[in-house]
């Protein structure tokens, strides 16, 4: 028998009351790296991104979203109902063996239930709360509804998408995939996984207040402190000058190629024949060389679209220039790289079968990322959980189900 | 002041750029000292980008507000790597601290004599983050990137954009994402290491933690060999689900409805009661089909309204709405003001500045901006003398030898 890996966080307790992606992401990263994280859905129902595909082999099941498989593995899954008393004191009694709670519900639904974290602590006063919202527990727009459309818009970074556009009369648009939710449920992870670090120290748990729309405030910051310092408004959709700002059209696709430092530039300049460029006053500053980007930079696309995205992205690369294509989902599973360094690793689910996921961006040395178990069943773990960690007995779980209390 | 969370955690800080520079920023907001490993003989790009704004023009090392952006609480020591004495103070500062972080190109602090293996000779319990755009095994180790290179790899730029349009890279928050990334890795061995004991290396890719983002996509192609593709603003069942358009110049407001009541809530309270009663818009299903002509329609009463008035009819009604924020709308809007995510420093040269902090409210250990980003070397004495020990005499002597470089 294999002994098992010792496990990042093993040590931490995890409850979460979450839904859809922020909140479950947030708690994914920690059972990836060894917490128990027990997830609650409500009875019969379910988290939400049960309901949303992709669906495998396009057969909607609450048990074989790919959305829910991914964002929920390495969980205890159970149902229960908060919102009847009898819910909200199992709850309680979970939140007594818990260290970190995490949960994504508008503030005043937590209030009302007697779930805010002022209710909480006077049972665990080592509980770490972690509430993620759009808006945050505080502010004019708290009790605001927004979705993850709405989130990015707020944040900023969608009134800058798509850089350079081609008809500013059109839409801003929002970030691909599930940016949005996932960066904030994993900013949120950090500031949960600090207070768990100085809970070691003063035995006193907190409450962490994460606001969405600030953690993505935070990621356009750069072009929002350009602004503190009295430039213009930041407009990147309006065409300006710029050295090859957008991923430029070869034969098979796309490929984007950017030159930040002098040296890049030159070595650029001379892998695609133009040596004179490397030479140009014009183009021998970072600031220049993208006021004078209209002049070359339709030259170098046509360069560009004799080779394919393959070649191309070797061939800057072997003079140490930053170039990569734009790869599709198909691409990326297919990557030398990425088999390489084992970024997909299987895991094996009672309904959908075994499958590859994508797996984590970091390997720690001495507690590698595991895959124990496939995201759970709807109430999967309600019998573990409630006998063997509250005590309750088998017939009460009967009792509780046929009242709709899990 | 009450505590920070990370009172007593120091890191040896190899970073620099965007994506490495960040990182160490977040871990600083939450006190960790973070010690900045700088010289003239390799300074950190982003303190030389020259930028004019407005009237001011901003050159020099010292006077980069993008980096000032990304350092700040950071200290700053200028030792040269390219000198065998420097390398020994290094692995002392290391000896006196539980983190070192760097997004070198992979093997570089190896050939150097700064490698984990090394490292941890000197402080067995040493927890070390490497980040690299590839990651450091696998064909592709040796290649290097930039924030564009990190969207377009990962395939999320392919997922950004109009469906008719060119993929797009995104914006420099995905530097800032992977900086996320690092911090959350290295946020989870100190805590094991807390438990344990046990140091341990991590090595992080930055295409891979954009990756990570686009799950979904992965998982369709990974179950049903479908491949995704780039839709606006479109949502795979959500209408409406859009930006639109409202009364001023390039203004839009988001709007998203995802149920039955949100629809009808919608139609009252913009006063187009007909639309709920339409059947070409009667379920999710059906508003889903025609979204092309309701987006026709919404957009057709949001161009008489401003976005906020649009946001504050829709939101009493309980309907999700939000303008596409600009960054100057940004600092005026009040919920932007009420929760004081943005505080000023005092910068030895750039005088006052306005400045993002951290993006948590902790309640017992708040996390905060302290100081700006360091002047390159400021920390010389602290930690070369008050740290390790060393006298102002032999500081001098190394500042000659130029080993403080």
């Amino acid at each position: 028998m294999a002994i098992m890996a010792e496990q990042c966080l093993g040590h931490l307790k995890v409850l979460e009351l979450g839904n859809f992606v922020t909140g479950p992401y947030c708690t994914k990263l920690l059972a990836d790296l060894g917490a128990e994280v027990i997830k609650i859905e409500a009875p019969g129902v379910g988290d939400d991104s049960r309901r949303k595909g992709p669906f495998l082999e396009d057969t909607p099941h609450p048990e074989m979203s790919g959305l829910f498989l991914y964002l929920n593995t390495n969980k205890l899954g159970i149902t229960l109902d908060v919102t009847t008393e009898t819910g909200k004191r199992i709850l309680k009694e979970l939140i007594k063996q818990t260290d970190i709670f995490v949960e994504d519900n508008p503030p005043a639904v937590m209030e009302q239930h007697g779930l805010a974290y002022g209710d909480l602590k006077e049972i665990n006063s080592r509980l770490v709360m972690t509430s993620i919202t759009p808006f945050g527990q505080t502010g004019p727009y708290r009790d605001y509804k927004a979705y993850e459309l709405n989130c990015h818009h707020a944040g900023g970074e969608g009134y800058l998408l798509p850089t350079m556009s081609p008809d500013l009369s059109r839409e801003p648009v929002k970030a691909g995939g599930l940016v949005g939710d996932s960066i904030c449920g994993l900013s949120a992870a950090i500031a949960t996984l600090a207070a768990a670090y100085s809970r070691y120290a003063t035995g006193l748990g907190q409450h962490i207040d994460v606001s969405k729309q600030d953690v993505l405030m935070t990621m356009v910051g750069l072009e929002v402190v350009v602004m503190f310092a009295n430039m213009e408004v930041v407009r990147t959709r309006l065409k300006h000058p710029a050295l090859m700002p957008t991923p430029m059209k070869c034969q098979d696709g796309h490929i984007m190629v950017s030159t930040l430092t002098d040296r890049e530039w030159r070595d650029f300049a001379r892998s695609i024949g133009k040596p004179s460029l490397a030479e140009d006053e014009r183009f021998s500053q970072w600031a220049s060389r993208h006021l004078h980007g209209d002049e070359i930079t339709p030259h170098i696309e046509e360069f560009i679209a004799q080779y394919s995205k393959e070649e191309l992205f070797h061939r800057f690369q072997d003079r140490a220039v930053a170039a990569a294509p734009v790869n599709t989902a198909k691409d990326l599973a297919e990557s030398p790289q990425m088999e390489a360094r084992g970024f997909f690793g299987e895991i094996d689910h009672p309904k959908a079968g075994n499958l590859k996921y994508p797996t984590a961006p970091y390997k720690f040395s001495r507690t590698p990322w595991r895959a124990e178990r496939a995201a759970p069943l709807l109430g999967q773990h309600n019998g573990f959980v409630y006998c063997e960690r509250l005590g309750y007995d088998k017939r009460d779980l009967v009792t509780m189900a046929e009242t709709g209390i899990i | 002041m009450s505590a920070f969370a990370l009172q007593g955690v120091r890191i040896t800080d190899f970073c620099w750029l965007w994506a490495g520079a960040y990182a160490t920023s977040l871990l600083a907001f939450l006190g960790a000292e973070v010690i900045k490993i700088e010289s003239l003989a390799r300074v950190d790009p982003t303190r030389t980008m020259t930028l004019t704004m407005g009237s001011q023009t901003f050159e020099g090392i010292d006077q980069s507000p993008i980096f000032n952006g990304l350092n700040l609480n950071k200290l700053s020591v200028r030792l040269n790597l390219k000198q065998p004495q420097a390398i020994g103070l290094l692995r002392r500062i290391v000896q006196i601290s539980d983190v070192v972080s760097e997004n070198m190109r992979p093997g570089t602090l190896d050939r150097i004599g700064l490698g984990y293996d090394v490292l941890k000779d000197a402080k067995p319990d040493i927890i070390m983050l490497s980040s690299s755009a590839f990651g450091s095994e696998g064909p592709l180790r040796r290649y290097g990137g930039y924030a564009p290179s990190f969207a377009c790899y990962s395939g999320l730029a392919h997922l950004t954009g109009y469906s008719d349009g060119l993929p797009s890279p995104m914006t420099g928050s995905v530097d800032l994402m992977s900086a996320t990334t690092s911090a959350f890795a290295i946020m989870a061995a100190l805590n094991h290491r807390q438990h344990t004991g046990q140091g341990q290396h991590i090595d992080l890719s930055s295409v891979e933690s954009l990756a990570v983002f686009t799950g979904d996509a992965l998982m369709e192609y990974i179950m049903n060999g479908k491949v995704q593709t780039r839709n606006g603003n479109h949502d795979r069942i959500m209408a409406p689900h859009n930006c639109y358009r409202c009364k001023g110049d390039d203004k839009w407001v988001s709007i998203a409805i995802s149920t039955d009541a949100e629809w009808r809530a919608f139609c009252d309270a913009a006063g187009h009661p007909e639309w709920a009663s339409d059947e070409r818009f009667s379920d999710a299903y059906e508003r889903w089909k025609n979204r092309e002509e309701l987006d026709r329609l919404v957009g057709d009463w949001t161009i008489n309204h401003t976005h906020y008035e649009v946001t504050e009819i829709l939101q009493k009604a309980g309907v999700a709405a939000m303008p596409s924020l600009s960054n100057e709308e940004i600092l005026s809007d009040p919920h932007f003001k009420a929760r004081n995510l943005a505080a000023e420093v005092e910068h030895p040269t750039l005088g006052k500045q306005l400045v993002l902090g951290p993006p948590w409210r902790l309640s017992e250990t708040p996390a905060r901006v302290t100081r700006s980003a360091p002047m390159i070397g400021e920390h010389n004495e602290y930690v070369l003398g008050e740290l390790l020990g060393i006298s102002l005499k032999e500081i001098a002597r190394l500042i000659d030898a130029e080993i403080i470089y």
